[in-house]
């Protein structure tokens, strides 16, 4: 365990954890858009940022990425800070001026306007789907392609994956749903920014309802070795 | 020089030294031997014809015992090529063409000059005969480009005749590696690759991290255009960075090493392969090097153009096979590296002053530059400069007299405007600050850095706004994508300065353009983000005034950004000749026949500038 | 020996062996890919995420990435521009918009014959040339827009 500072609170954490972690376990709110517990930090947002003092040192660190270390001073919040996140707001406001995440969150940071020439899009690059998918789902279905202002998240070649298994994590992680999906019958609809697949729902033996993508249940019928029939019937009529 | 026999893995440094000793013995000093530049630049303006006829006219007059033909790297006179260096005398001929040839091969055998190849020195009006009186070469302390004209980098004996692979033997058989450490400390060698870190500290650090296995990396991911120092060398003397590498590793503990040079490089690329190839075959990389019992293998990997990968983060990701982002450096590589390992990475030129120092002691090295910047530095002197080329200077030169003195001044006796230094990462730096010394530090303080060691000149005809607007251009293609700010706010600086250039600037650009750059310089993940605002800050700190000239006023007043330029024609001074009628890609300009001037459409212009490129009469203006 | 029959496959294998397989050379890998093709077809980069044993989705953002590699089929010849600092204080930029101007394409596209790509690269190191234009590797140098129309003749 160790002891440090943030706004001039003492709080003692495990070593290893982040900055953002220990400030969330003590009601301490820092904003963050690309991170989320189920996976590994990638401080791409730059919304976490604060002020770490170490000794003489001062600097601006991505919270969710520093480790906490004995004696170490943070800020979660100053002028320098207050005005970098407002920047940044405006940056990914004018990159999504027509989503209510980014819109709400905006707002929450002070920020109504934005000086710059308006996009539409919805995705914010933050690649949570890509890490859930890689290191939750195991199938790295999807990445970031291209580069720079370029970057987007797809399938390779924008053509249905062969590895996909409709599971929907991607749409469950996105913090602006950019992604998301309907099922409507027999088929579930996955639309993510540039392109979507189609998935065939299993049906249930018992009630007869469309309840999971099929290739989901073979995956993890192969991935936990369970029998072939483990999931014939839905979740409400198994015994 | 007649064919000479494979080599021999050596075994000892005893063996090593008798080797050299054999190949110094089987040259005579005396010969006459024609060293002809085959670096990227002289091939570029024709070298390869030149070194052919070179070929050709030696064996067709059975010269070949007499007279060798030496094709190396680049020895920095680059405005000059192709060059060719008579030795021993160093007699410089420059321009030199494959017409050329004959006359020079007779000359040489006649131990005569021939003065119309001879450089003529622009002030004096006088020819010059030798090398070193070249006033390019004179203020220049070549201690790592001269050894370029004197090898040929695809042949390992060069290196060794010359003293190459004495300071390993020194290394790996007198000295320990904490005592490599602290030479190379004493020394003040700071990285040569931008980052100016102390190298000694940097491998001491390695060493010292936790961990089994230690990667050794070269960079030469040289990717500040406009920059080739880099180039050079591994070109032109990979073996002196080979050696660096190895007395790195040995001080480090490393065993594994990877240079990695940029994909837009491929002579580069084949000399370091085969570099590594003949010091694998004569023992020096491998196992068991010179019986020492440390072993250093090397390999070559290629980037896929990609700026960001001279980022020392992205670089190991692209090492593993992973795309090119950086990491955030809360720890640092020489802890946790290429995959997760402890990693030592420097630049090119870095690991070559490694041999040097090493050779000739560090007390020697940290007499040469300033307190604070140690050695001398490789600049790629480029732009509107008279004598375009590689220079290497001591620390604590003016800019002044690397420009005027070295460079050679202005073409067409232009007014000096700015030199930017340090890539995109730097800054522009204007004519009341030319009397700085040339050091990491003083740069830092008035905005710009050292960087790799790009200088690119501008004179009064090159606009600051367009200028600023080129790189940040450049950085947002470059741009990895990850983070916020270096994505989205070069994408809307870009747009801004777009916006300027074109006449559309509004009131409060600046100030916009000012808050942005302070988000990227906190909030970017890596430099490239954090220094991206740099060129725009100096411009805007000692070139406001244009920038406020485009906005307020729609005008350019170094007469280059295209909306704001307009083309006419001087009727006063047109004959009629009709040269730029013919240059016109869009025939905006009318033939009115002879003596009468030409008319120029301004409908269909399309400010190309072709007409004002091609008049000598001064004819078309551009306003 | 016609390279053009053999299957993908067999071209793959013999490239991820010369490099051991190593998944850390993957950048290499598709750069002798692509000096094969002229391009990453995508059955030769599907064939290197099997090979290797890494997902598709690296292989594809590594070629999308960086700028080295094409995932469409390249003209016949490759124009280079260069746009490095010094080329562009020289003009280059005047010089690529002739280009693109005459063939009728942008920097990045192929004209529709097939005949050229266009492309800009960021300083390959002939400064003193400046603006410098390399087509199939043959460099030409002190570029100006009324010299492109000669340039580009000879090319088919």
């Amino acid at each position: 365990m160790v002891t440090l500072t943030i706004d001039g609170r003492k709080v003692q954490a495990e070593e290893g954890a982040t900055i953002l972690e220990v400030a969330e376990d003590n009601n301490i709110y820092i904003p963050a858009l690309c991170s989320n517990e189920a996976v590994k930090p990638y401080g791409a947002c730059r919304l976490c940022l604060v002020e770490v003092t170490r000794g003489k040192r001062e600097r601006l660190v991505a919270s969710c990425l520093y480790e906490v270390e004995e004696g170490l001073k943070v800020k979660t919040n100053s002028e320098r800070i207050a005005s970098n996140r407002k920047m940044l707001m405006e940056l990914l406001l004018a990159r999504c001026p027509n989503n209510k995440e980014i819109q709400d969150l905006a707002h929450k940071l002070g920020v109504d306007g934005t000086s710059f020439e308006l996009e539409d899009n919805d995705c914010i690059l933050c690649a949570l789907c890509v890490r859930a998918c890689d290191e939750v789902v195991g199938v790295s279905a999807i990445s970031l392609v291209n580069r720079g202002v370029d970057r987007a998240m797809a399938t390779p070649f924008y053509e249905p994956s062969d590895v996909c298994i409709g599971c929907g994590s991607c749409a469950y992680v996105c913090p602006t749903g950019a992604i998301s999906f309907k099922d409507v019958g027999d088929t579930r609809y996955i639309k993510w920014p540039k392109n979507g697949m189609e998935f065939k729902l299993k049906k249930c033996k018992t009630c007869g309802r469309y309840w999971a993508p099929e290739k989901q249940l073979d995956y993890i019928i192969k991935k936990v070795n369970l029998a072939p029939d483990a999931f014939d019937n839905c979740p409400d009529c198994r015994d | 020089m007649g064919k000479e026999k494979v080599l021999k893995r050596l075994g000892s440094p005893q063996e090593l030294e008798a080797l050299r000793a054999s190949i110094v013995k089987s040259r005579d000093p005396k010969q006459a031997c024609l060293v002809v530049c085959g670096g990227t630049g002289c091939l570029a303006l024709g070298a390869q014809k030149v070194i052919t006829a070179f070929r050709r006219e030696l064996k067709e007059r059975g010269l070949e015992d007499k007279v060798s033909l030496r094709v190396t790297g680049c020895p920095g006179f680059c405005e000059r090529g192709p060059l060719v260096v008579v030795k021993p005398e160093n007699i410089l001929y420059q321009q030199v063409k494959s017409e050329d040839v004959a006359e020079i091969v007779s000359a040489t055998v006649k131990g005569k000059i021939v003065d119309r190849l001879l450089y003529t020195d622009p002030g004096t009006g006088k020819k010059i005969t030798y090398e070193s009186d070249v006033p390019f070469y004179k203020k220049q302390k070549r201690l790592l480009l001269s050894d370029n004209s004197n090898i040929d980098p695809t042949e390992i004996r060069d290196y060794l005749a010359l003293g190459g692979y004495a300071a390993l033997s020194k290394v790996l058989f007198d000295l320990s590696p904490e005592a490599v450490i602290k030479e190379v400390k004493k020394s003040g060698l700071r990285g040569r690759g931008g980052g100016g870190f102390p190298t000694g500290v940097k491998w001491e650090s390695c060493r010292q991290a936790p961990g089994d296995k230690r990667y050794i990396i070269c960079n030469c991911d040289e990717g500040d255009p406009g920059a080739f120092m880099d180039r050079s060398l591994m070109e032109g003397n990979p073996h002196s960075v080979l050696e660096g590498m190895l007395i790195g590793a040995y001080a480090i503990g490393g065993h594994e090493g990877y240079i990695y040079v940029r994909n837009e490089y491929p002579l580069a690329v084949r000399n370091a392969e085969i570099a590594v190839k003949q010091a694998e075959e004569l023992g020096l990389l491998g196992k068991n090097i010179l019986g020492s019992g440390f072993d250093f293998d090397i390999k070559i990997s290629r980037g896929g153009g990609a700026f960001v990968c001279g980022e020392s983060t992205a670089l190991m990701a692209s090492l593993e096979g992973k795309v090119g982002e950086p990491r955030a450096k809360y720890v640092h590589t020489v802890e946790k590296g290429l995959w997760e390992q402890p990693t030592n990475l420097n630049n090119v030129e870095t690991w070559a002053n490694v041999p040097l120092i090493i050779e000739n002691g560090a007390d020697w090295y940290a007499k040469i530059g300033t307190a604070g910047s140690k050695g001398t530095k490789i600049f790629s002197l480029v732009g509107k400069i008279n004598n375009t080329g590689l220079v290497e200077v001591p620390m604590g030169i003016t800019l002044r007299e690397v420009i005027y003195d070295i460079g050679g001044g202005i073409p067409e006796g232009k007014k000096f405007k700015a030199v930017q230094t340090g890539g995109p990462s730097g800054g522009c730096i204007p004519e009341d600050k030319l009397d700085l010394p040339v050091d990491f530090d003083e740069l830092d303080r008035v905005g710009s850095m050292m960087g790799s060691g790009g200088m690119i000149v501008m004179d009064e005809n090159s606009c600051m706004v367009d200028i600023a607007k080129y790189f940040i251009s450049f950085l947002e293609g470059e741009s990895c994508g990850k983070c916020v700010p270096c994505r989205e706010g070069l994408k809307r600086m870009s747009q801004i300065l777009a916006r300027i250039t074109e006449g559309k600037g509004k009131d409060g650009d600046i100030d916009l353009l000012e808050r942005l750059s302070a988000t990227l310089v906190d909030s970017s993940l890596c430099a490239l983000g954090s220094t991206a605002p740099n060129p725009v800050l100096t411009t805007l700190r000692y070139f406001r005034d244009e920038y406020e000239a485009h906005i307020k006023d729609k005008r350019c007043p170094a007469g280059v950004c295209k909306e704001l330029v307009t083309y006419l024609i001087d009727e006063k001074k047109c004959p009629g000749c009709g040269l730029c009628v013919k240059a016109c890609p869009v025939e905006a300009i009318t033939d009115m026949g002879k003596k009468k001037p030409v008319v120029l459409d301004q409908e269909k212009c399309i400010k190309c500038g072709a007409c004002y490129d091609v008049c000598n009469l001064g004819a078309v203006i551009r306003k | 020996m016609k390279t053009k029959t053999k299957p993908a496959k067999q071209k793959v294998k013999t490239v991820l062996d010369r490099h051991q397989r190593d998944r850390g050379m993957l950048v290499a890998i598709l750069q002798d890919i692509q000096a094969e093709y002229n391009y990453l077809p995508k059955k030769a980069l599907t064939e290197v995420s099997q090979g290797l044993d890494i997902p598709l989705t690296q292989v594809y953002s590594v070629a999308s990435f960086f700028k080295a590699f094409s995932l469409k089929p390249r003209g016949r010849h490759i124009i280079n521009v260069c746009l490095g600092t010094a080329c562009h204080v020289r003009g280059a930029v005047r010089v690529l918009d002739e280009i693109e101007r005459r063939l009728g394409i942008k920097a990045g596209g192929t004209t529709k014959d097939h005949r050229y790509t266009l492309e800009t690269v960021n300083c390959v190191g002939a400064c003193a040339l400046g603006p410098i234009v390399i087509i199939d590797g043959n460099y030409s140098g002190e570029m100006k827009a009324d010299g492109v129309k000669a340039l580009l003749k000879g090319y088919k």
